[in-house]
């Protein structure tokens, strides 16, 4: 139960896949990620959760501290991908409401893995 | 009272074995043919409780704590009870002193958890909380559509 992040940089803006389970113990390694890049001044972010399969409140978290310290740079953030198990708790804890999610059509920014 | 199966599992109070208590859960919950949504949030809903439990045991004196985790089978439902407390229970016994918590402060002990809570209530049917020596939690899934077609039977006889 491993958790991988890959970071692909496109001119302004900052890629990350992430692929494997988010819970108490891989969270940590997410958060430590994108702790790297959130003070960045008007940071764009997209994250691709196309290859994630679990996700608990623990990986919620880590994407509101995330999102809270994009928007204080005056940047912003976008998920991508997500499947409908993980749509469906962005819905239900209201996450959607607040973060942008979006579904591309076979687009994962290039990474390959 | 009604035959059950009982499986405990006793974990250390480490991260690294949220994910194997879940995996377990879940291969547990697709035994008595939950559906493959139903076990999704099964695993969402036991692995917030022992996330709960293994930040407990974990911060309190600096030692090295053990978290348990019931689980009795019944025909048409899955109970999951975790404590915090690194002792074994006897289920029937300690199912008699949880209630709901209404008590504010055990209220606020999980609150800690952010979304933890909410989403055990909101995925789990039935959600139970009892403090003492450390905090034990008691989830209820029924087998989908069972309690709904006994609500039926009941209204209709």
């Amino acid at each position: 139960m491993n958790l991988q992040v890959e970071l692909v940089e496109k001119n302004e803006m900052y890629c990350f896949k992430v692929i494997g389970e988010i819970d108490a113990f891989t969270a940590p390694i997410l958060k430590k990620r994108l702790a790297a890049v959130q003070d960045i001044e008007g940071l764009y972010a997209e994250i691709d959760l196309s290859e994630v399969n679990y996700i608990d409140s623990t990986g919620l978290g880590v994407f509101i501290g995330f999102f809270k310290a994009i928007q204080a740079h005056g940047g912003s953030m976008k998920i991508t991908n997500a499947n409908a198990r993980l749509k469906r708790l962005f819905e239900i804890t209201g996450l959607d409401q607040i973060i942008d999610m979006e579904v591309k059509e076979g687009g994962n920014c290039d990474a390959t893995v | 009272m009604q035959p059950y199966d009982y499986i405990e599992m006793k974990v250390p109070a480490k991260p690294q074995y949220i994910g194997v208590t879940r995996l377990a859960i879940s291969g547990l919950a697709s035994r008595l043919g939950f559906t493959f949504d139903e076990i999704e949030d099964l695993k969402i809903a036991s692995s917030e409780a022992i996330t709960n439990a293994v930040q407990h045991a974990y911060n309190e004196e600096e030692k090295q704590g053990e978290v348990v985790v019931g689980c009795a089978l019944f025909e048409n439902r899955i109970e999951i009870m975790v404590a915090d407390s690194g002792k074994s229970f006897n289920f029937e016994e300690t199912k008699k002193h949880i209630g709901p918590y209404n008590d504010v402060q055990e209220f606020e002990l999980l609150r800690e958890g952010g979304l933890g809570l909410y989403l055990m209530e909101t995925l789990m049917d039935e959600v139970k909380v009892h403090q003492q020596e450390g905090v034990t939690v008691l989830m209820t899934k029924y087998l989908g559509g069972e309690r709904v077609e006994k609500d039926v039977e009941t209204v209709s006889s």
